[in-house]
């Protein structure tokens, strides 16, 4: 096939995992935000800075929760023998996580609506945000710690999900997304309410960096393999730019959240968490179900791969550049004053 | 009751639940398009108020499509790994197209669209609103090709249970796409034309918004007067495709057991799926052979040509069918009844009859669609991908517990939205237009911001 000539030096499997692993940490940052804004919700109870603080994600959120369609969608094409352990092995937490995002989406428009019920659709954005944050967490435990395969099935139980590490992950990311709300809300707000975003963000910092701290040795203590590639001389010296950068990235978001940077802290809350993401990477690399399918195993046909990589490469620089577009239009503090309606 | 069934039922009540939404959004959104041009074109403030007002139901109506959609997303990978794995290759690129051309379009622009009046200029807004638009049609677009591939599969190769493709044209193209996709938009259309009918009556009948609801139900007849009479004959040519590609499912839709030639059309009767006849039939002569064949003596195919284990529940099919086809008419009959009226310059807004009659037609759309898929999917029974793919053999093997408490949850949390859903729009639609939201800027609308000097 003249495809296959033309394209064939590429590696597709290995780039699709690369396009995945950039879709999944967009929306890790994208709805990080939006979500992180939602868990700090209820820690201020002024009618007039909550108001503040959902206008300031309310033209973001649903463009944000779009990537974790696509890691669903693409994921089901390029890597459906992954889906067909994954998807069941993680039910209980998926449907968690699927719960939380239908309370914390409706809660955009019915709260606006309302007028005596305002304070259950606060209840219901907050929980949303925070059950969504936690059992995404739990997940990507869950994938850390591995799952129990045979004959290229999921023969594990249904609550094996569920343990103390990936209890822990779950708050970790819980704070995670709380730093990046709050690091947002620095940026778009004003008044009191950055006031306060900048009081939380250091006791928020502290949190996640313990958290980063402990999964970073836990892991390695989990599974042999991560400890050598992470210990073994000369891989320890090549990877230790990654935690060294991680530090100074902390160093730094410590200093500009002392001197009220409004725009900084956010910028290296992302970068936190993409070095955080990298060492996640390094770790699992190249599995897409640990320790049992390479994704060059789990991988569609050639065929389907080139299908979808015809459409991502003409269309998601468009949706990065429209993408772009909605955050300059919506730039500077957001304004209570723009509900719906125009 | 099994895993397998609570799964199909959840499944089942969960899709159904999400297609009330896009039943309504996608041709609201050509409506929003439609008044936002004649207000740009007209400057009549009329236009701006029907925009603003139905803006505000549409976004209400997307959320719920939005959160309601993303279940089904990770639902058929949990509930049915086994049609992930079988289908994989050839449905997932289809989805993934879905979510590039058409989720992030919707969703990128969706935010100017409510938000963005005041920040962009009125041509970009009005680009904005157009690819809302657009969107909802390009996402209608992948998910009825998928759907229609699972009907009548074209163009792959099937290996040791698994699905290739063999040429992508004929996936996204297959024979049944063409008929299904413009069924299902142009009821979207109707759905949305017969909310606005009906809103607008009811603001007529109160004497209320009179200038707003007048040209608010001219539109919506027009368009109902054009589209539903076309429905029923697009559903005529799906229906003739439907029995060349899946006569099993026309055979239950018809309420035929027996194979025979001058089919008698049957009207009435309660299908009985063990005794595999109907009981107090009612029943018009040759009329199936007629309807079917164009012959009055051709032959029609029953549910007995199949062994019991290929046959679809007749009777569901059977009753859906006909609430569709029975809304269908009654929707026909009230958009000609209408344009009668404009034609012979009837002065609408005080014709009572017709008023207090159109009120109540708002379900009838909401009703023909969720009828109309149950008939295309039930009737798909017992197969996945039709003829080559069993439900039973799709169902991942979750514990029966697990599956029965998220159906329950699903049950509670859709019904409570439901109710908010309709507790709202309730709430918008007795306020009307120009009853602005409580953090509406009060400067003159008409005096649009534009800070790029656009």
């Amino acid at each position: 096939m003249s495809t296959q000539l033309l394209f064939g030096f590429i590696d597709l499997p290995l780039l699709f995992a690369l396009i995945i692993a950039m879709g999944i940490s967009l929306y890790i940052i994208l709805d990080g935000f939006d979500l992180g804004v939602g868990i700090l919700f209820l820690w201020d109870r002024k009618p007039h800075e909550q108001d503040q603080m959902m206008a300031s994600v309310a033209p973001f959120w649903d463009g944000n929760e779009t990537w974790l369609v696509l890691g669903g969608g693409a994921f089901y094409g390029v890597f459906p023998k992954a889906a067909y352990i994954i998807f069941p092995a993680l039910y209980i937490p998926i449907m968690l996580m699927l719960f939380a995002l239908i309370f914390r989406g409706v809660a955009f428009e019915f709260r606006f609506k309302s007028e005596t019920s305002r304070p259950l659709w606060n209840w219901s954005f907050c929980l949303g945000s925070s059950l969504a944050a936690f059992a995404q967490g739990a997940m990507l435990g869950a994938f850390i710690q591995g799952f129990t395969v045979q004959d290229g099935a999921f023969a594990g139980g249904y609550m094996d999900w569920l343990t103390p590490f990936t209890v822990f992950t779950g708050l970790a990311l819980m704070a995670g997304y709380s730093l990046l709300g709050a690091t947002w809300l620095m940026m778009k707000a004003e008044g009191s309410l950055q006031e306060k975003a900048f009081a939380v963000g250091k006791p928020l910092m502290l949190a996640l960096g313990a958290c980063i701290g402990t999964v970073s040795l836990w892991t390695p203590l989990m599974d042999a393999h991560i400890a050598e590639r992470w210990f073994a001389l000369p891989g320890f010296f090549a990877l230790l730019p990654v935690p060294m950068i991680t530090i100074s990235l902390g160093i730094l978001l410590w200093r500009s959240i002392t001197h009220k940077n409004e725009v900084k802290p956010f910028l290296l809350t992302i970068a936190l968490f993409l070095m955080s993401y990298l060492g996640l990477g390094l770790s699992m690399w190249p599995y897409v179900v640990p320790r049992s399918m390479t994704f060059w195993d789990a991988s569609s046909p050639y065929d389907s791969q080139l299908f979808i990589l015809v459409g991502v490469a003409i269309l998601l620089p468009v949706i990065l550049a429209y993408t772009a577009y909605t955050f300059y239009v919506f730039r500077g503090k957001s304004n209570t004053h723009e509900h719906y309606g125009p | 009751m099994t895993a397998e069934i609570l799964s199909r039922i959840q499944f089942a009540f969960t899709v159904s639940f999400h297609i009330l939404f896009p039943a309504f959004t996608i041709g609201l959104s050509g409506f929003l398009v439609f008044f936002e041009i004649m207000w740009l074109k007209t400057k009549k403030k009329t236009y701006l108020d029907l925009y603003q007002f139905w803006s505000k139901l549409f976004a209400l109506g997307f959320g719920m499509g939005v959160v309601s959609g993303i279940v089904l997303a990770f639902e058929i990978g949990t509930n049915f790994n086994g049609f992930t794995k079988s289908t994989g290759n050839v449905l997932g690129p289809l989805l993934a197209y879905e979510v590039l051309t058409a989720f992030f379009l919707e969703a990128g622009f969706l935010g100017i669209m409510l938000f963005g009046l005041n920040k962009v200029g009125k041509g970009l807004h009005l680009t904005a609103t157009t690819l809302v638009a657009i969107g909802t049609c390009i996402s209608a677009f992948w998910i009825i090709a998928v759907n229609s591939w699972m009907q009548a599969p074209s163009g792959f190769i099937l290996k040791d249970g698994v699905f290739f493709t063999d040429r992508w044209m004929d996936v996204i193209f297959s024979p049944t796409f063409a008929y299904r996709l413009t069924h299902v938009i142009v009821a979207s259309y109707v759905t949305a034309a017969f909310v606005l009918i009906a809103v607008s009556s009811y603001y007529l009948l109160r004497n209320r918004f009179e200038s707003f609801a007048k040209t608010g139900l001219r539109v919506g007849l027009v368009f109902a007067a054009l589209l539903a009479p076309a429905q029923l004959i697009i559903g005529d040519f799906h229906g003739l495709v439907t029995l060349e590609k899946q006569p099993m499912k026309v055979a239950a839709m018809e309420g035929r057991w027996d194979t025979m030639a001058g089919a008698p059309l049957i009207l009435f009767g309660i299908p009985d799926q063990k005794a595999e006849k109907n009981h107090f039939e009612i029943s018009i002569p040759k009329g199936a052979s007629y309807l079917l064949t164009h012959n009055i003596n051709g032959v029609v195919h029953g549910l007995k040509d199949v062994s019991p284990a290929d046959r679809p529940y007749m009777a569901l099919v059977f009753y859906s069918f006909r609430i569709m086809v029975g809304c269908g008419i009654v929707m026909v009959l009230m958009s000609l009844y209408g344009a009668v009226l404009l034609l012979r310059r009837k002065d609408l807004s005080r014709h009572r009859v017709f008023l207090r009659l159109s009120q109540y037609t708002l379900p009838l759309g909401f009703l023909a669609t969720l009828s109309g898929w149950y008939v295309a999917e039930l009737g798909r029974q017992p197969w996945l991908v039709y003829g080559l793919l069993r439900t039973k053999d799709s169902i991942s093997p979750l514990p029966q517990q697990a599956v029965m408490i998220s159906l329950m949850l699903f049950v509670t949390v859709y019904s409570i939205l439901l109710l908010c859903f309709l507790i709202y729009s309730a709430k918008l639609i007795r306020k009307g237009p120009g009853g602005d939201l409580p953090h509406m800027p009060v400067d003159n609308p008409m005096s649009v911001r534009t800070p790029q000097g656009v």
